[in-house]
């Protein structure tokens, strides 16, 4: 079986990320949502066709772009997509201009960018790759779906480059209606004090990380992958033990781990789940957080991936995603965990490489 | 040669009929699916015509025993029917014996409920519940729950018409490389307004039954449906002696890399698709004893894929013919509900009509099957294209 390594990254993010550096400069947003800061599009994509696109389309271009130079190949044998809701403005446009104008009137770009598989066709058109490509929609494991594909193929020799990536964009009409039932919290929330807030609901924010897996590791080269499995459910007094088998399965024991990096997003009513994984097995393990930093979104799970590769290649740790005092020297092997709503589970294993 | 996954259970939902038998029933007579709409209200109810399934949601939440308080879209609905029947045809009592996943594809998910409650959403609380039901995953983690599959593999896949063809290869080979002992695979979607305005505002809706490769073909019919198959492993067909229906044997997809909406011309994408899933199947192109085409009858689609076709098949193309005139086009469970019909032909030996087929295309000079024909079929191949450039073909064969 092939190893995978993570050959590059590129993330567009709420944090100045597409430049490259490391959460050198870190905003500390205030608000019930946030957004992704754009780059300098026209730099990647001509600007009449950026023009038409969405931001869902250009943040996924301008990221794979990103991941495929620094991987220094142009083109990868697939292209695998995970996005909990596509491109959601168009979604929305489309919807509302159906009602608004008792159906007539409708011009097909909002729908046809609405199709869940659209940032995937478009990286596909942009850099002509006609190999396999994929899209997976499934809430906060769409991510996970696409790397555990991507895994597989790469692991089988099937591929030995693939590019894959998680991009979620906001929408107006969504995040009202997600603050109507609370998932996004009524009060603005400092990032530095989202996990100090007590309160439900998540931040919401947006953003595209890509990276290129691949069968041989390069001067690039941020981690090794070993695994990612996903459930769809899981009981707090369930993780522990699921952990154990998924950790046994790559001949890895919970005092291997040195670094855990948790979904935390500040919902008094989920980050239990956290703490109930890290409990016990995790108390001398250095711990980290990072959606005060990047907002709750379904594919958010991908800057974490993000932040583990650097981490593994730096071989340091941000002050600022620090959640305990335990220091760490060497980084070998980490490990992430997500869930959202207390649904749609994810253990993913990196190491140094 | 490429060893075949099992399939040990199927079921489906369709305009054509609530089950399999129904189904097949309906295939055999010849008996279209296709109407005037009239579970969505819409201005364009006499501009188009529908594969729509009879039962109404209220029908499937009494048949179901859902509460009150439930928040099924007709996605979620018609994915648990399909799967329920498909666990029970394969003969499964406790699915928490073996490693099951699912892998479930749609493309219209909850946005049934989400273009009827939209502006409603912000004031009604008695509607809200539905927000939740909106994204495409929704349906999938819903499908699982009714089946009993907790604390597994469960996900969702979103590539526009091929979505279901690609939930079976995944599926495929989340068995070959042994990371679950039995995967549900398949794919729901609903009709919605959304999906109606959104293919005419492409102009690629037939005002009438749709024609797959006719020279005078006017476009498609949408259609809603649900189909799902039971994949198990080796290691499960022999431990429980079970009846294998058919097997995966192949499966190829690639991306047309051409336009975001349309195919190329040469059907450059459909034509590496079909080709790979030959090699992964370890078969020649003269070993396939049917297509059923993806055929949805608008002109770029027909023209696009018969090309691909005969690239890959030359002057030796097998007997081929598409259903899309029996059920209309189902958007992401096409792939799904035509898996279904796949195995039903190995099953029974026998290929399906391209039902209003009247005049040949002037580009080239192939002519699907045009009636019931009866003979030994060993292998189906199964295309399903979509937006985005996605290409999906799926070979089932009798043998492993």
């Amino acid at each position: 079986m092939k190893q995978v390594y993570v050959n590059s990254v590129g993330s567009i993010s709420t944090q100045k990320t597409f430049d490259g550096s490391f959460l050198e400069d870190v905003i500390d947003h205030e608000d019930h949502v946030i957004h992704a800061m754009d780059p300098v599009y026209k730099d990647y994509i001509p600007p009449a066709a950026a023009r038409r696109m969405a931001k869902g389309i250009k943040m996924g271009i301008v990221a794979s772009k990103i991941a495929l130079t620094e991987a220094g190949i142009d083109n990868v044998d697939a292209i695998i997509t995970g996005t909990g809701m596509g491109c959601v403005r168009d979604s929305e446009k489309f919807v509302s201009a159906i009602i608004d104008n008792d159906e007539q009137f409708l011009t097909p770009t909002p729908f046809i960018q609405s199709t869940h598989n659209t940032v995937g066709g478009q990286i596909a058109l942009e850099i002509q790759c006609k190999g396999y490509n994929f899209t997976y929609v499934h809430a906060a494991i769409s991510f996970e779906s696409a790397l555990l594909d991507a895994l597989m193929q790469i692991q089988e020799e099937e591929a030995n480059h693939i590019l894959i990536g998680g991009v979620d964009e906001l929408g107006d009409h969504t995040v009202k209606i997600h603050q109507v039932i609370n998932h996004i919290k009524t009060e603005k929330v400092k990032s530095s004090q989202l996990l100090a807030s007590k309160t439900s609901g998540a931040v919401f924010g947006e953003g595209a990380n890509f990276f290129v897996l691949s069968s041989e590791k390069g001067e690039t080269s941020y981690a090794e992958v070993l695994d990612t499995k996903t459930f769809n459910t899981l009981e707090k007094d369930q993780l522990q033990s699921e952990l154990n088998i998924f950790l046994k399965a790559n001949n890895i024991e919970a005092n291997d781990i040195d670094l855990l990096v948790l979904g935390n997003n500040g919902d008094v009513d989920f980050d239990d789940y956290y703490n109930a994984l890290a409990q016990d097995l995790f108390t001398q393990t250095q711990q980290v957080y990072f959606k005060h930093l990047s907002g709750e979104f379904n594919t958010v799970s991908s800057f974490g991936f993000w932040l583990a590769s650097n981490i593994l290649k730096h071989q340091s740790v941000p002050e600022v995603i620090k959640l305990n005092h335990t220091q760490t020297v060497q980084f070998d092997n980490v490990l992430l965990y997500n869930q959202y709503r207390g649904e749609n589970h994810s253990f993913t294993l990196l190491k140094k490489c | 040669m490429g060893k075949g996954v099992a399939i040990t259970g199927m079921g489906i939902i369709s305009a054509i009929g609530n089950n399999v038998e129904e189904n097949f029933q309906s295939l055999i007579d010849k008996k279209k699916g296709i109407g005037r709409v009239k579970k969505i209200q819409t201005n364009h109810v006499n501009d188009i015509m529908v594969g729509e399934i009879d039962f109404t949601n209220d029908d499937f939440i009494e048949q179901l025993q859902l509460p009150a308080t439930n928040n099924y879209s007709r996605t979620a609905l018609l994915g648990v029917i399909a799967a329920k029947e498909a666990i029970k045809n394969a003969g499964i009592s406790d699915i928490t014996q073996y490693k099951t996943g699912l892998v479930s594809a749609t493309s219209v998910g909850g946005m049934d409920m989400t273009e009827r409650y939209f502006y409603e959403y912000l004031e009604n609380p008695e509607v809200q519940k539905y927000i939740d039901g909106h994204h495409a995953g929704d349906s999938t983690q819903k499908i699982a729950e009714q089946l009993g599959i907790d604390g597994s593999l469960v996900t969702t896949i979103s590539t526009a018409c091929s979505s279901a063809a690609n939930a079976i290869m995944l599926g495929a080979r989340l068995i070959k490389t042994g990371r679950l002992d039995r995967v549900v695979v398949g794919g729901s979607d609903c009709l919605s307004k959304f999906t109606i305005n959104g293919f005419k505002t492409l102009m690629i809706l037939s005002d009438t039954f749709n024609t797959p490769f006719d020279e005078n073909r006017k476009g498609l019919n949408l259609g809603e449906a649900a189909a799902f198959l039971v994949l198990e492993s080796d290691k499960v067909v022999q431990a429980e002696n079970k009846t294998v229906l058919a097997y995966v044997k192949g499966y190829g997809n690639a991306n047309d890399a051409f336009h975001q909406t349309a195919s190329s011309d040469d059907g450059d994408g459909a034509t590496l698709a079909m080709e790979q899933a030959l090699k992964i199947a370890g078969l020649h192109p003269e070993d396939i004893d049917y297509i059923n085409a993806h055929g949805t009858a608008t002109g770029n689609n027909d023209l696009s894929e018969g090309r691909a076709i005969l690239r890959v098949f030359g002057d030796r193309v097998p007997d081929f013919s598409s259903t899309k005139a029996y059920t209309g086009h189902t958007l992401a469970a096409a792939g799904g509900i035509e898996a279904v019909y796949s195995v039903l032909a190995l099953q029974n030996n026998v290929i399906y009509p391209n039902l209003n087929f009247e005049t040949p295309m002037k580009e080239f000079d192939i002519t699907p099957e045009l009636s019931i024909k009866q003979k030994e079929i060993k292998t189906v191949l199964s295309n399903s294209l979509g937006f985005g450039g996605n290409c999906s073909t799926v070979i089932f064969s009798k043998e492993p």
